[in-house]
């Protein structure tokens, strides 16, 4: 899973919590919780959203690293480690 | 067709999801009725064979017309689910009343949602899909579960996406209109403010969620509904109805979680039995009612029963609200944003996580001093979250 799939997942499980937000329009290093109005229970539903699919564990302490979707992004990739490019 | 709330004359029946001979008990969820709430799903009351349909999808029929006979576990026929405050339910069914239609588009939407199998009904719930985007490959064109089924990637919804089916946000504001306006027009409101220090809470919550996966975390709003649950048991005069120049404690506890719609809209659905249930369970039950909620899809029970009010800003806006109290109810408990302050501990100043708590309450039930007591009641219980 490279980058780009990881933003599509990220983008996907954002946009089944804000339907009617057009992510091709936000700043991806803006924060999401402002961009999408999202509060702490969607949030969680993110979190666990990821979690299922894509089989990354959040820890509660790393929530402010995935507060926007560059760094979502990044922290996924990381987490999944350095397996398929 | 039961009562929904105080201000609700009819309602219309969009969704059957039993036939004549389905067994049901106790709890099931038998049909599904548009209001101005929007779409609510209608719990039986009875245990039993159906033995007729009464009121056919898209029949629009006053409160208290019944919907269907189901012959109960006795034998005897019986026309469920008209809860006890009901007026005697009229004499079955002048032919379907000739109702006016409900304007086009909600008629198309009401067409399209009956043609959804309850299964992927839960399914499309649970996973955020837009069942008006899903091709039906079932039984003319019904939308089945493998429908629904497919690889997240095809449920991508284009950005213009109106909020889910179920919801209808100006009749949402309308209702929302009605029931304030009779708040502030009949119920002499006091209100009070404390500040509570939640450090305790925060930090507890960090502990007992750091071993657990997404699924099983606990958030802060679970144990603020919990403690004005409790406090609400040894406090009986914030929880229950005024009704008909007198109050009725109630000896449940049902929490109304004021739940914010996207593209704005507000409900506040009944968290059953808030100050029995485990705190995990009180969790699982809170993330399950607002997805729902969210989705348009709420229970009757949960709509008529709330005995008292949570209302909370959660993570951002402001550090302090002031609650209306949804009638018949006789408060509300308002939590702002959770904010870093100096603070006094043992005589020496340091930061720590602060919440202001205010309750709006009914001065013909209570008065401040008790409302005070109550307030301070959940602020103590709030530090001490391992006993919640």
């Amino acid at each position: 899973m490279n980058d780009l799939d990881i933003r599509k997942a990220v983008k996907e499980e954002l946009n089944n919590i804000a339907p009617e937000i057009d992510l091709a329009a936000i700043d991806p290093a803006g924060d999401l919780r402002e961009a999408l109005d999202i509060d702490s229970m969607d949030f969680l539903t993110f979190i666990t959203a990821i979690h299922h699919r894509l089989g990354v564990d959040i820890p509660e302490l790393d929530y402010p690293k995935l507060v926007t979707l560059d760094g979502a992004v990044a922290y996924i990739a990381a987490r999944l480690g350095p397996i398929k490019k | 067709m039961p009562s929904l709330g105080a201000d609700m004359e009819a309602g219309t029946l969009v969704e059957w999801l039993v036939k004549p001979g389905d067994r049901v008990k106790r709890g099931d969820i038998v049909a599904v009725v548009e209001t101005q709430k929007g779409a609510i799903e209608i719990e039986i009351f009875e245990a039993g064979k159906i033995e007729r349909i009464l009121v056919g999808l898209n029949t629009k029929v006053p409160v208290g017309t019944p919907l269907a006979l189901i012959q109960t576990e006795g034998g005897e026929t019986a026309a469920p689910p008209a809860p006890p405050s009901m007026p005697a339910p009229v004499a079955p069914p002048s032919p379907p009343s000739p109702s006016p239609a409900p304007p086009p588009p909600v008629a198309s939407a009401c067409v399209a949602r009956a043609r959804v199998s309850p299964a992927a009904r839960r399914f499309a719930e649970t996973h955020g899909i837009d069942l008006s985007r899903v091709t039906g490959s079932g039984p003319a064109g019904a939308i089945v579960l493998a429908d629904v089924e497919r690889p997240p990637g095809v449920t991508v919804a284009p950005p213009d996406r109106k909020p889910a089916p179920g919801l209808d946000l100006d009749a949402m504001r309308t209702a929302i209109a009605a029931a304030m306006a009779r708040s502030k027009r009949e119920i002499p409101h006091y209100y009070l403010e404390h500040h509570v220090d939640v450090t305790a809470s925060e930090q507890w919550l960090v502990r007992i969620n750091a071993g657990r996966a997404p699924d099983h975390r606990l958030l802060i709003g679970a144990l603020m509904i919990r403690s004005v649950a409790l406090a609400a048991r040894r406090f009986p005069a914030f929880n229950g109805f005024y009704r008909e120049g007198k109050f009725e404690p109630s000896s449940a506890v049902h929490v109304g979680v004021a739940i914010a719609i996207r593209g704005g809209g507000l409900a506040a659905p009944a968290l059953h039995d808030a100050d029995r249930i485990p705190l995990d369970e009180l969790m699982a039950r809170m993330r399950d009612l607002v997805q729902r909620t969210r989705a348009g899809r709420i229970r009757s029970s949960e709509i008529s029963d709330p005995t008292i009010t949570v209302t909370s800003l959660g993570e951002r806006g402001v550090e302090t609200l002031y609650g209306i109290i949804y009638p018949p109810q006789v408060a509300i408990a308002g939590f702002g944003r959770i904010v870093t302050r100096p603070w006094v501990i043992d005589g020496a100043i340091g930061p720590r996580s602060l919440v202001t708590i205010t309750l709006s309450a009914d001065h013909r039930v209570s008065d401040g001093h008790a409302g005070a007591l109550f307030l301070a009641e959940i602020g103590r219980l709030l530090q001490e979250p391992d006993k919640l």
